[in-house]
């Protein structure tokens, strides 16, 4: 039986000396060889049996995008333990807040081991003293061997295909946060299926990567991939690429970078920020995979306009739907030409769900066909399967679905039907076995590629002096400079509040909270945000008033 | 002679304008921006472009953060400094 592990060490014994990962940061980057990366992993693995954790075990990653998350992810998984990688604090999040929300998951989840660094260990022990969890630091090295490596290898050897391999923390609003846990047998059939959709070549590849791990996007095909495969992976840090977001081209020049996943709002990003005069070589580019955001064939064009003088081709374009609870990929378009654009009426497609070819219409980007093993349909409200260019809720079937959410099975036995359909909480059509989404069930933002649920909001601008306590309604609107949603908050302010003083705050209670920065933040008289019978706000009511009295 | 005043009121011009789309504000020379939850990591590169644009003013990436300028009043005095 191969596991993740197993298939870790295979890489390595076959080309030690090959390299495994680039990894690039400020001021430098080294390569790691395929045998040194097992190596480093194994200090971890060793470091965590010694502290008596094994087979099974849970262990958080509380750890900055850096080499030390790369090893102690592998290190864990070689143990046969399961690694889930938590955001690592940020500059905007409060700390407080933020080690809380570590204490939640540790206690929802039953996890065994946290590893951070030494300065994050003594907040969190005190934090955490009550629970039956060790925080063991970063830093492991070959000292740390006080067990021979193929006994610990031992462990994992004896896993069954169904067990666990990682979690991957699913976007839940904060108070409902769930683990997707994966097992040994879903995530190497990902990685098989996948390199096929994307014609992946192991000996010809370079993967070139800006993504956190924490997300499935980076973490399955910006790091697993990669490394189960021994595809030549470049490893960049999202913090460093966000404020110079043109080094991803100059990582791809350097290194002939092939492959790359990005979501949209960086295709406008990476085109805002070339600087007149600058110089790049794109022609090693074969793929650039829109992925987790909404598509805009508008995003595409302006990539392609301003990278074309570059090398960069238009049949470069790629997107794929994905999600962490199909491991990843669902869907992908054919690499090596650029994705179909169905044009359709606006009208039919928003009022009746039809979607109807036309000249001049809206511009729907097609998110390809189903990857090797993938089964979709797409679902009326009572769950009857409905014809070509009809928008339901799309539901998928395939053989990497995930186990089931981590220690909530009521949360899992509500996610699969009985026939083993995961139903997405996103509505879509199928045109000529092409699957294109056209908008959300769930009520749930996407700003920059970081989901955000509108309660969460809500919540917070119901908690901050001077707004009207219910009386605030959070949503997202398009925002076509960056070509992702901006958040809007919307609220009624109690008499006599100071709005300046009220914008402030909730503003900086929003990001400490969240890291999403309010696109727009509207006050409006008592009486103004519509309410449903039932007295949940009819965010799409308000969302469609705020649009026709302040504009997008 | 760059006027310190009139940076501030070029910059908040652009902010309001381009970046918040709400050209009816007015930002205070001390309020936060980046702490503050008014401009996101996604802007602060196109601020730094208008920054190098407008008045030759370079701002490395390092320095988009908080840390370096957190309101209009501090990225005017680096722009004084700099400017060309």
């Amino acid at each position: 039986m191969s596991t993740l592990a197993s298939t870790l060490i295979a890489r390595a014994t076959e080309a030690p000396q090959q390299p495994a990962l680039t990894f690039v940061e400020r001021g430098g980057e080294h390569t790691i060889s395929r045998g040194e990366f097992l190596q480093a992993a194994q200090a971890y693995s060793s470091r965590l049996a010694v502290a008596g954790l094994g087979a099974g075990d849970l262990v958080i990653l509380v750890l900055q995008h850096s080499l030390d998350l790369v090893y102690a992810f592998w290190g864990a998984s070689l143990l046969g333990a399961v690694p889930s990688i938590f955001p690592f604090l940020t500059e905007k999040l409060d700390p407080d807040l933020y080690r809380q929300r570590v204490k939640t998951l540790v206690e929802h989840s039953d996890a065994r081991a946290i590893i951070t660094y030494p300065e994050n260990a003594e907040p969190l022990s005190e934090l955490l003293s009550e629970l039956p969890v060790q925080i063991l630091v970063t830093g492991a090295t070959t000292a740390d061997f006080k067990l021979p490596a193929s006994e610990i290898s031992l462990q994992s050897e004896g896993l069954a295909p169904e067990a666990i391999a990682l979690l991957q923390h699913s976007s839940g609003s904060t108070g409902l946060q769930k683990g997707v846990a994966l097992s040994h047998r879903a995530v190497l059939r990902q990685v098989q299926a996948y390199g096929k959709a994307i014609a992946l070549d192991p000996q010809t590849d370079v993967i070139v990567s800006w993504l956190p791990l924490y997300h499935d996007m980076g973490l399955i095909a910006g790091f697993v991939v990669p490394v189960l495969t021994g595809t030549h992976l470049v490893l960049m840090s999202p913090f460093e690429w966000v404020r110079q977001p043109t080094s991803l081209l100059e990582a791809i020049g350097r290194h002939r970078g092939t492959l790359c996943w990005l979501p949209n709002f960086a295709y406008k990003l990476i085109a805002r920020s070339v600087r007149p005069g600058a110089e790049f070589d794109l022609s090693s580019w074969r793929a650039v995979i829109n992925c987790s955001e909404p598509v805009y064939d508008e995003s595409h064009q302006v990539f392609v306009e301003k990278l074309a003088p570059f090398g960069f081709s238009a049949d470069a374009l790629a997107v794929s739907y994905a999600m962490a609870e199909n491991t990843f990929a669902v869907t992908q378009t054919e690499v090596g030409k650029p994705p179909t654009v169905d044009v359709v009426e606006i009208a039919a497609l928003q009022e009746r769900g039809e979607a109807i070819p036309t000249a001049e219409g809206k511009r729907v980007v097609s998110c390809g066909t189903p990857i090797e093993s993938v089964e979709l349909a797409i679902f009326d409200v009572e769950r009857n399967a409905l014809p070509e260019r009809r928008v339901g809720e799309i539901g998928l079937r395939s053989e990497f679905m995930l186990s089931g959410y981590y220690k909530r099975p009521e949360l899992s036995a509500e996610a699969i039907t009985a026939d083993g359909w995961y139903l997405t909480g996103d509505m879509g059509y199928l045109a000529d076995g092409e699957l294109y989404i056209s908008g959300r069930k769930k009520d749930l933002l996407i700003v920059g590629g970081k989901n955000i649920y509108p309660q969460d909001l809500e919540d917070i601008a119901n908690r901050t002096a001077g707004v009207y306590p219910g009386r605030a309604v959070a949503f997202g609107v398009l925002d076509e400079r960056l070509g992702s949603e901006k958040v809007v908050i919307v609220c009624e302010l109690q008499e006599g509040a100071d709005p300046a003083a009220a914008e402030q705050a909730l503003r900086a209670k929003v990001v400490q909270e969240t890291e999403v920065t309010v696109g727009d933040l509207r006050f409006v008289p008592r009486g103004w945000i519509l309410k449903t019978s039932s007295g949940k706000h009819a965010r799409t009511d308000n969302r469609e008033k705020y649009l026709s009295e302040f504009g997008g | 002679m760059t006027d310190k005043t009139e940076i501030i009121s070029k910059l908040n011009a652009y902010i309001v304008t381009e970046l918040l789309k709400r050209p009816d504000k007015t930002i205070g020379a001390d309020e936060a921006l980046i702490s503050g939850g008014l401009i996101d990591s996604f802007s602060l590169v196109d601020l730094a472009l208008f920054v190098e644009q407008s008045w030759g003013a370079r701002i490395d990436d390092t320095e988009l953060n908080a840390e370096t300028f957190d309101s209009l009043g501090q990225l005017a005095d680096l722009i004084a400094a700099r400017a060309n």
